[in-house]
């Protein structure tokens, strides 16, 4: 079993709507579900799609070709018609669409007299087309049942009921009337848990004793900060929306300097501005998490698209030399560990750790059995309470074997914290001296960087395991380069090396084995430079020739990669 | 109780005879006299030679980057709201580069006070005209004088509701030790503007200059009427008035945040027992 479901329409249908809850019914149903959607920037009107990929095995992107269309206005049709499959139907209603087709997979459904009919109110129609979408996959409805009531409790019985009937409506009009619909899905298994790149990354912050959060809104990074800011009653999280990004990070490193554990979030535009936070937060040895969805640039570019443009960018984001760690995940399990590893490592070592995602992983929803929380790592670095006033004395900057200083909490004891964006000595006020300066940068850079390496993991193989093709890639790709690498894989000696710790490179470098020992070495990237490429490059000397890159602001699909990659193989 | 002694700090590397001496005695004074220990304040400073003074003193020290005090002492105090939390910037730093961030600490009535150095010239940078360089003043990158209108930083606060706003004056020390310990007791966010001559650069505001204008403003002023505030903080020129201008109670940003309330934010601990249930939400 494997369907997919497209929801296209102008902003502000409700296509989100109707989206979310066909995935989330899904998931409860125990269906595998992966969701991504492709919107513009606006809040009403444009063409928008939401596509839902259900299966009753674990996947990792959306495929091109859909099972079930529904179509909330004309442009659906004329965009996506061509991408059924074939048994694939649309479902539309020819009073939206002024139209009516003749075809034998249109299915015309009033969505609006339905909802009228039997909820009272044409706001039930998405609740209609809901229960129509299921009515055509000939699904148990039960589920749905029990997600509205869920849903609409807090509003009462009698909301609860108009959605119960208006689904129902929908569900019978579209069992009855879709005569060629033949979709098999199967029977329900244990619920999946849906999660959003974006979702991933809150929860995982949160999960990593997360206490303050500033941040500007910036598509496609809104998502974290909405998400912290719904749990931060919950959770005891301070949350601010400053007046700009720049103050957005230095708050964040003002209330780390404090003692608590603080994280920024934002996209290219916004980071640009913080890039002096980072160069700061590098002098004062202060740790900070920043999330960096990125989206199409330069400038303000496509903003609600996406692309792996600012990985240099990240990289030498900063005025000096410092060390800083940059994690690139390429699923929301992995979004969500590889956060709480970037706290834990930000705060052992003080320095900066940067998350960069972009629109696609932000966005799109996958699904899994669980987390495991035990895997979580949650361990206090800073010096507080007892353990900093019964010091004798205290340095902020202390230089030490490892290049790590004591992080004094401000207020705990009587020993003052002091630190500068100057160079300063080992108790944080201003010098110029040449020796004091060489120890401070060997202190920060050369002391810290080997210790900082040996906690990065090495990329991950995933398929053939000794391939002779081997698929470069990092971040959000992953799911996508994987499903290639799948269905290559009974034709070819095939494997994806996929990196989601990609700075600094970890001291296990036996992957270099592995290129050196294919015959076919493609690297895959969303931006137009091959930048990961270089990064290599410029790390072990290893030049990689051929490219696949995709810089049109929309993501890879399978099957377009899948016969760039063939086409590579088969020029061989 | 804490003397003079306890705030003896690094040697200063400003210029003999600058104004910023008389400020750091001021301060010293006044956090001596209020009883307040070292660790029980920080200094968030910036760039320039204001940014320099927390190393002269004695206090915890955030001394960040030129124009972002205020974001800092922002986070700072929302971290821990047990902490007195001071920002010292000078006049370009704070007016010039940090303008965003005033008027957003303003409106946001954080529990900061901001101490700004306002000698109408960049010093460090040697001698270009800042925010409050007076019209006409001709430096080195204003060749032919400045044409912008002089920045005023106390009307601007005043028309934002600021919860405390005063003026000093680097001349008379005993005075601005008086409006050092009223912000350092009032509750809000407060901003004091302290005219301080630069011996190097500014040869039109000098001492002698600031001393044929400035006046105290008398007793029986109320500083609780907004209008008459806004009218005195015009005052600019032959006269130039120091003291408190305009006071408002109200509540502090970190008052409204119900977990600060409880105690400050880095006392607790993160809730992480609740996982679980927030796990649940994703089915």
């Amino acid at each position: 079993m494997d369907y997919s479901i497209k929801i296209g329409g102008e902003a502000g249908q409700g296509i989100q709507t109707i989206g979310d809850t066909l995935a989330h019914i899904f998931a409860r149903a125990g269906y595998y579900v992966f969701t991504h959607q492709d919107y513009e920037s606006r809040i009403r009107g444009g063409h928008n799609f939401y596509q839902i990929r259900i299966s009753d095995r674990q996947i990792t992107a959306s495929r091109s070709s859909i099972d079930v269309l529904v179509a909330l206005d004309l442009e659906s049709i004329n965009q996506h018609e061509k991408e059924l499959s074939v048994q694939g139907h649309v479902l539309y209603d020819s009073s939206y669409l002024k139209q009516r087709f003749d075809k034998p997979n249109f299915l015309d459904i009033p969505l609006t007299e339905l909802a009228l009919t039997y909820g009272g109110n044409k706001i039930m129609a998405n609740t209609v087309a809901v229960g129509a979408v299921l009515g055509m996959l000939g699904m148990n409805p039960e589920i749905m049942y029990e997600m509205i009531r869920k849903t609409f409790k807090k509003k009462g019985d009698e909301i609860v009921q108009a959605n119960l009937k208006s689904a129902e409506a929908g569900y019978k009009f579209a069992k009855e009337k879709c005569l060629t619909c033949s979709f098999m899905v199967s029977g329900f298994e244990k619920p999946k848990m849906l999660i959003t790149g974006n979702e991933a990354i809150g929860l995982g912050a949160i999960a990593s004793g997360l206490q303050f959060y500033s941040a500007y809104p910036m598509t496609p990074s809104t998502g974290i900060f909405n998400f912290v800011a719904e749990n931060a009653k919950d959770f005891g999280i301070v949350v601010e929306q400053a007046e700009d990004e720049i103050a957005a990070i230095n708050m964040a490193l003002g209330a780390s300097f404090a003692g608590v554990r603080a994280m920024t979030g934002t996209s290219g535009g916004g980071f640009a501005l913080m890039v002096e936070g980072i160069s700061l937060a590098a002098m004062t040895e202060t740790p900070i998490v920043i999330a960096l969805a990125q989206r199409p640039g330069p400038a303000t570019g496509l903003p609600t698209r996406t692309e792996q443009a600012d990985l240099l960018f990240a990289l030498f984001a900063g005025h000096g030399e410092f060390p800083k760690v940059i994690f690139a995940p390429g699923s929301p399990e992995q979004a969500f560990y590889l956060t709480n590893k970037a706290f834990d490592l930000a705060e052992k070592y003080q320095i900066t750790a940067i998350i960069l995602t972009d629109q696609y992983l932000a966005d799109s929803q996958w699904s899994y059995l669980e987390f495991d929380l035990s895997k979580l790592k949650y361990e206090d670095y800073r010096l507080r309470g007892d353990n900093f006033r019964n010091l004798k004395e205290y340095k902020r900057h202390l230089l030490t074997e490892t290049g790590i200083s004591p992080l004094g909490v401000p207020g705990d004891a009587n020993h003052l914290v002091v630190t500068d964006s100057d160079e300063h000595d080992e108790e944080g006020h201003i010098i110029e001296d040449a020796e004091t300066r060489i120890k401070m940068v060997e202190k920060r850079l050369f002391k810290k960087l080997p210790f900082i390496k040996k906690e990065i993991s090495p990329p991950n193989l995933y398929g053939e395991g000794n391939p002779e093709i081997v698929l470069v890639c990092w971040g959000s790709t992953y799911g996508i380069v994987r499903e290639v690498v799948d269905e290559l894989s009974d034709k070819f000696r095939i494997a994806m090396l996929h990196f989601s710790e990609i700075y600094p490179f970890s001291e296990d470098k036996s992957w270099l084995n592995i290129l050196q020992n294919a015959k076919l070495i493609l690297n895959i990237e969303q931006n137009a430079t091959s930048q990961f490429a270089k990064l290599i490059m410029m790390e072990t000397g290893l030049e990689i020739k051929k490219h696949i890159n995709r810089f049109d602001g929309r993501p890879f699909t399978v099957d377009e990669l899948k016969e760039k990659v063939y086409a590579y193989i088969t020029g061989l | 109780m804490p003397t003079l002694q306890d705030y003896k700090g690094k040697q200063p590397a400003w210029c003999p005879g600058c104004g910023n001496f008389s400020i750091l005695r001021a301060f010293n004074e006044a956090v001596v006299e209020l009883g307040l220990n070292p660790y029980e304040f920080v200094i968030v400073s910036g760039i320039g030679q204001a940014g320099k003074f927390p190393h002269y003193t004695k206090c915890h020290t955030f001394n960040g980057l030129h124009g972002r005090t205020l974001p800092v002492a922002t986070g700072i105090k929302l971290a821990n709201s047990a902490l007195k939390v001071f920002a010292v910037a000078g006049d370009g730093d704070c007016y010039g580069e940090g303008g965003n961030h005033l008027i957003h600490a303003i409106r946001r009535n954080i529990d900061v006070k901001l101490f700004v150095h306002d000698n109408q010239i960049y010093g460090l940078t040697k001698g270009q005209a800042s925010p409050t360089s007076m019209k006409g003043m001709v430096t080195k990158t204003q060749p032919f004088g400045v044409f912008s209108e002089q920045f005023n930083p106390l009307a601007m606060a005043i028309a934002l509701d600021c919860s405390f706003v005063a003026r000093g004056f680097a001349g008379d020390i005993e005075h601005l030790k008086y409006l050092f310990k009223e912000a350092i007791n009032h509750k809000g966010f407060s901003l004091i503007d302290i005219l301080q001559p630069c011996v190097s650069f500014n040869k039109i505001n000098t001492f002698e200059w600031y001393r044929q204008r400035v006046y105290r403003i008398p007793e029986e002023y109320d500083p609780y009427d907004r209008t008459k505030a806004f009218e005195k903080s015009l005052e600019w020129g032959d006269k130039i008035p120091i003291g408190i201008l305009y006071k408002k109670e109200k509540p502090t940003f970190e008052e409204n945040i119900p977990i600060i309330k409880e105690k400050p934010l880095v006392s607790h601990e993160p809730y992480l027992e609740k996982l679980k249930d927030l796990m649940k939400k994703f089915y």
